[in-house]
């Protein structure tokens, strides 16, 4: 199992969609497989197409927002007294997270399909969000499938998609978080692909869904190279790049430019969300070394039990509270080019805790997940290393949870 | 040695009638009670499927998901599966048995373990929901050589190109998903179109055994008596559930709802 260099990872899966000959694949009904035939079609033309690029570039700049910044937490730095720790503040982007990257792609892909309806599934409900604003924006009807249990602890996302006109269906099957979301959108589509286009809303499900995500949010990573050469003149010599990770979406798209240099040289950290520090349930496959299972379409390490069944998981963050993760990610880890840990609930509140107070950011529960790594890792660590941390969501979404746990939440 | 399932179909087709398959979910309401329901409606099935839970169906229907549920809130194991399968098979009258679920419990199961173990428990076919072909050619390999019809799904947006080669591929049973849906929609084809392509897909081989399933009801069985067989199973898992509900015994109820079926087919 190898990474190439030189070529998309994206792109670097066999003809039945796996990479490194075991992840990922095709696990769908009959149903979809036609609809995925011409789904993947219809990307392959637009993604060299000059005018769908150029359509793009304009959403990403007049929309988006580019680049988000790229910023130095002095504060933080100075305080943890190792490494120099940046944030790349992609919660800047329209709407205030990552998502709005594959939700665009996914909205243009629609309007090109000739469909007048969209569907999605969301955790944190920013999925969700972006999708009901593009919904929005291109005139589409939105569907947005999410968990009872999220759609309890993400109100103001709720609000939001509500606003822009969108539907959300409410999921009460199982752990009633984004697990049960997935599964009833890709139910719902099972019924409707004739006239519904669908996006995940990470870089998970069915080959081509991890394809379109992360092209979308390759955009992170662009941004920052350019980014870095300005701050530093050239790409530092011990870069670290920390990045939650649920699905992974975020993560890839924050590291996508940097895949082919040496991990010495740069490092990427992937931080699963461990949950409670006294609690069994956690959703970090990864780093907790779950076995390979099949959920949504593709084959990945993921939280099971000894039957097969797939694990409840618990996490103060629904956006990571996944079980299983991108098939990309389990390649990355099985050849060593990427590095994953977990950080548990209480890490990620004192986290958000520390640098809130220090600097004038506020990082949603997701990205607190990547601050608490960095926190730990910053003080061993000289001034000639540099930490960027993708501040991927912004935490007004989490508003009621940070509340509850601090007492106040602040902006 | 002709298979058990294609024995099944030949004895309809003498009884000029189609195959009247069911599906139930092993373990649902309780594992004693899905056995006795097996029992009980092989009276007048002729084929029986049996699902095996998954948590995270992506074509299930909500009959179909909340049969599941109850039986895994049960404490249902996969082994569960394969211990009535072979009670059921112990029984006077026992009909041929397709079990049928989600890859991934056969890929945790491990492939040659879990055709091994139908094998040895008497199952006659397997139907893997999310497996479909070309990635199933190896395990449909795998199941033929151990005398187990696997069998292929064709719906309404698979290809003509794409059908020719599933029916190659397939051995002595296949599957037509009457039209876009999960299991147990409300029928939004009508018979007839159904099945005006369905004998536009059984021109392909005349001689494999085709199902339709998806929407079969007591009220509809009856328009599609020039099938081979036809599959009932959310209707069934409603069935169970509405006794529950009014406190009656699904044992009786189900023996009821498969006999009227079989009486509207012959």
């Amino acid at each position: 199992m190898k990474v190439k260099k030189g070529i998309p990872l994206i792109d670097q899966h066999d003809k039945n969609g796996f990479y490194g000959g075991k992840f990922g694949g095709n696990y769908v009904a009959e149903t979809l497989k036609k609809p995925i035939d011409d789904l993947s079609k219809l990307f392959e033309k637009c993604r060299k197409d000059k005018k769908f690029l150029k359509e793009r570039d304009d959403l990403y700049e007049n929309y988006v927002g580019t680049p988000t910044r790229f910023i130095k937490l002095q504060n933080l730095t100075d305080h943890l007294g190792g490494a120099q720790i940046y944030a790349k503040m992609v919660s800047d982007a329209n709407g205030g997270a990552h998502k709005i990257y594959n939700a665009i792609t996914h909205a243009m892909l629609c309007k090109r399909a000739k469909k007048k309806y969209i569907c999605t599934d969301t955790g944190a409900g920013y999925n969700g969000k972006m999708f009901s604003m593009v919904a929005k924006k291109f005139g589409l009807g939105c569907k947005v499938f999410m968990g009872t249990r999220d759609i309890e602890r993400q109100k103001p996302n709720c609000e939001a998609i509500r606003k822009n006109g969108a539907e959300i269906i409410p999921v009460n099957s199982g752990s009633r978080t984004l697990v049960d979301a997935v599964s009833e959108c890709i139910r719902y589509w099972v019924s409707n692909c004739d006239k519904v286009h669908m996006g995940i809303g990470s870089l998970v499900g069915p080959n081509i869904f991890v394809k379109i995500c992360g092209w979308s949010t390759a955009q992170i990573s662009r941004e920052l190279k350019v980014q870095l050469e300005e701050e530093f003149g050239e790409i530092p010599n011990k870069l670290k790049l920390i990045n939650c990770v649920g699905g992974g979406s975020s993560a890839y798209g924050f590291w996508s430019e940097f895949f082919d240099y040496d991990k010495k040289h740069i490092e990427l950290i992937g931080v699963e969300a461990g949950g409670p520090k006294n609690s069994k349930l956690h959703a970090a496959p990864l780093s907790k070394n779950s076995k390979i299972g099949i959920l949504h379409g593709a084959a990945a390490y993921c939280v099971q039990d000894a039957d097969g069944q797939i694990n409840e998981t618990e996490s103060c963050s629904s956006g990571l509270d996944y079980p299983s993760c991108s098939a990309i990610h389990c390649l990355l880890k099985d050849v060593g080019r990427a590095r994953y840990t977990f950080a548990t609930d209480e890490e990620a509140f004192s986290a958000y805790k520390l640098v809130t107070e220090l600097e004038e950011i506020s990082p949603s529960l997701e990205p607190a997940h990547s601050f608490a790594e960095a926190i730990k890792i910053a003080p061993k660590l000289d001034e000639s290393n540099i930490i960027v941390v993708n501040s991927c969501g912004d935490s007004l979404k989490d508003k009621d949870i940070i509340k509850k746990r601090l007492g106040n939440y602040i902006r | 040695m002709k298979s058990q399932i294609s024995l099944a179909f030949e004895k309809c087709k003498r009884e000029n009638r189609p195959a009247l398959l069911t599906y139930t979910v092993a373990g649902d309401n309780s594992k004693k009670k899905s056995l006795e329901i097996l029992k009980s409606i092989s009276q007048y099935a002729d084929i029986l499927e049996i699902g095996f839970p998954f948590n995270a169906p992506t074509a299930d229907g909500p009959q179909i998901q909340n049969s599941t549920y109850r039986a895994l809130k049960n404490g249902f194991k996969l082994k569960d599966a394969f211990q009535i399968v072979k009670n059921y098979k112990k029984s006077r009258n026992a009909k041929p048995c397709i079990l049928m679920g989600y890859y991934q419990m056969v890929y945790h199961y491990g492939e040659k373990k879990f055709v091994k173990k139908c094998k040895q428990v008497g199952v006659n076919g397997l139907i893997i929901v999310d497996l479909p072909w070309p990635d199933n050619k190896k395990f449909a390999k795998l199941c033929k050589k151990n005398s187990i019809t696997f069998v292929q799904l064709i719906s309404p947006t698979t290809s003509k190109e794409r059908m020719k080669k599933i029916i190659r591929d397939s051995h002595n049973l296949n599957y037509l998903i009457s039209m876009l849906s999960t299991t147990g929609g409300k029928l939004k084809v009508s018979p007839k179109k159904i099945l005006e392509n369905y004998i536009k897909i059984k021109r392909v081989n005349k001689s494999k055994n085709m199902v339709i399933g998806f929407g079969i009801t007591n009220k509809n069985i009856g328009s599609f008596k020039k099938a081979d067989g036809l599959v009932v199973g959310s209707a069934l898992c409603k069935g169970i559930s509405d006794s529950i509900k009014n406190r009656q015994n699904p044992v009786i109820k189900l023996n009821k709802m498969v006999k009227a079926l079989k009486n509207k087919i012959i």
